[in-house]
Parts: structure tokens; C-alpha cells; sequence
């Protein structure tokens, strides 16, 4: 499994800050934690049915992240045809984290920052153990 | 006496496009219509919720006139819609639209900063003409910013 990338899927969500807070944290791995292991790809793709986002999917270890509970990245990669190696709601870190309430959409502000780091950190240690196991 | 049938909001959706800078101009320059401009009039959806929502999420296009903003020419947001809810009202290709700006620099799709934020007014203020023409128009009983 050297070299294969390992993608972060956060949700699209355009209505509630803690999406915003996933979106951010997948960024965070992706483009400055483990640049080299993750990648990431749009999640509209695979609702459309887009056949190289599914291979890539079907392909490839992959995290999700959800917004609420209605859970679009899950979802969406499960009717890819593949479940995901790892889920995640931003609600549960934020239940070990009450205190880090994000503020909007557009500004996840200060709280959802440290929020955002929080995670994005576990997250990294997470696919770390996920690639060492497949090595 | 007749009945006002018109739907009072407009649907705007975006497409998620995480994987690209344009994709986040779109999903910013729909929250800011949201906020900013046409609050209470401008609503959305997640635009995965097509698969993942229930029946009502499906029929959003059915219930409001659309207008899609997309980051790139996939048009996710145009071709999902029409796929799984029906027509929509018009569309916006993020990426068409900086072509014909000029705009070249390379942008980001994680830390937008000013010039993204930039261009992100202006696709919001191209979302905004093209709900005053759904208004005028009159096939959205709501009234016009201007």
C-alpha cells in the first residue's frame, strides 16, 4: 500500500458551521499535515456518479467526515460502492469539546479554529495507524 | 379572489467542490447570498443530499426555482439537480466566469484570501442580478433588493 493516498471526505455542508469546522479539518491534514498521504476529491462527484471519483474511491482508503447527522460523505461513498475505512462526526469532537462551539458558516471563528485543530490532529494520527497497518 | 401561488424563496446551490479553488468561491458565494444579500429569500441544500436526504430534499428543484453555482465545467451542481430534482432556473460556471475576468492568478481552495474573497463578491453579486430577474420576471413573489 506505499504511496497510495489516503482520502479525507468531509460533507458539503453549506448550512451549518461544524461542516464548515470538517471541511477545514480535512483541509488541515491534507494540505499541511500529511500532504504526501491524502488527498482529497469532490464530494458532489460521487452524487453525480462520476466513474473516476467512484474508482478512486472504490480504489483507495477513505475518511469521512460529517456535519450532522445526516451523514452526505458517508453516504455518498457507501453508494460508491465502498464503505469507508474510517467515519467521523464533527459533533463527537465537539461533545468532548463543548466549550469549542463554532461560530458561523463563513468564520468558524476562534473556538471553531481550535476545534478544527483538535481534530485534524487526530485525524493524522488516525491515518498514520491506517497506513502502517497496510504497509 | 386568486390565490399567490408563487414560491416566495429561491433555491441556490452550490457544488461542494472541495477539491477545487472554484469550488469554494461557490459554496462562500452562496452563503454570502444567503447573509448578505437575500436573507430569508435565498435558500440552499447540501447538494449530497440528492442521495443521501429523503424525498423532500429530492423535490427541492420542484419547489423552488434553481439556480446553480458551479465551481468547474463537471457542473455537478447543474447535472445533479436536473438528474435528481427536475429543471433548474439558470446556472453559473465559477470557472467560464474567471476566464472571462481575466483572472490567472492561482488560487486557493483552503485559505481564501483577498482576492478570493474578491472574486467571491463578485460570483455573489452575479447570483444576486440573476434572482432580481427570477423577481422580475415575477416567478418568485418576492421583492427586489433594488
Amino acid at each position: 500500500m506505499k504511496g497510495e493516498k489516503v482520502y479525507v471526505i468531509p460533507c458539503s455542508g453549506i448550512g451549518k458551521a461544524t461542516a464548515s469546522v470538517g471541511r477545514e479539518a480535512a483541509y488541515r491534514v491534507i494540505e499541511d499535515l500529511m500532504p504526501e498521504d491524502t488527498d482529497t476529491l469532490c464530494l458532489s462527484l460521487l452524487t453525480m456518479g462520476d466513474d473516476e471519483a467512484r474508482g478512486k474511491v472504490r480504489e483507495s482508503r477513505v475518511l469521512t467526515i460529517d456535519g450532522c447527522g445526516k451523514d452526505c460523505a458517508r453516504l455518498n461513498v457507501e453508494a460508491s460502492g465502498k464503505a469507508p475505512d474510517i467515519t467521523h462526526r464533527t459533533h463527537d469532537f465537539l461533545k468532548k469539546h463543548r466549550e469549542l462551539q463554532p461560530e458561523g458558516v463563513l468564520d468558524i471563528g476562534e473556538n471553531g479554529r481550535k476545534l478544527m485543530e483538535i481534530m485534524s490532529e487526530e485525524i493524522a494520527a488516525e491515518i498514520r495507524d491506517l497506513l502502517e497497518e497496510g504497509d | 379572489m386568486e390565490l399567490e401561488t408563487r414560491p416566495k424563496m429561491v433555491g441556490v446551490l452550490s457544488c461542494s467542490g472541495e477539491a477545487e479553488p472554484e469550488g469554494t468561491i461557490a459554496r462562500n458565494a452562496v452563503r454570502l447570498v444567503m447573509e448578505k444579500y437575500y436573507p430569508g429569500i435565498a435558500v440552499s441544500l447540501c447538494l449530497p443530499l440528492y442521495l443521501a436526504g429523503d424525498e423532500g430534499e429530492r423535490k427541492f428543484a420542484q419547489t423552488f426555482p434553481v439556480i446553480t453555482v458551479d465551481g468547474c465545467e463537471k457542473a455537478c451542481a447543474l447535472k445533479a439537480t436536473e438528474k435528481y430534482s427536475g429543471e433548474v432556473e439558470d446556472a453559473i460556471d465559477i470557472r467560464a466566469l474567471l476566464r472571462e475576468w481575466g483572472v490567472t492568478e492561482k488560487l486557493s481552495r483552503s485559505h481564501p484570501g483577498e482576492l478570493e474573497w474578491e472574486l467571491t463578491e463578485r460570483v455573489a453579486r452575479e447570483i444576486v442580478q440573476k434572482i432580481d430577474k427570477l423577481i422580475k420576471e415575477g416567478k418568485v413573489q418576492a421583492r427586489s433588493r433594488g
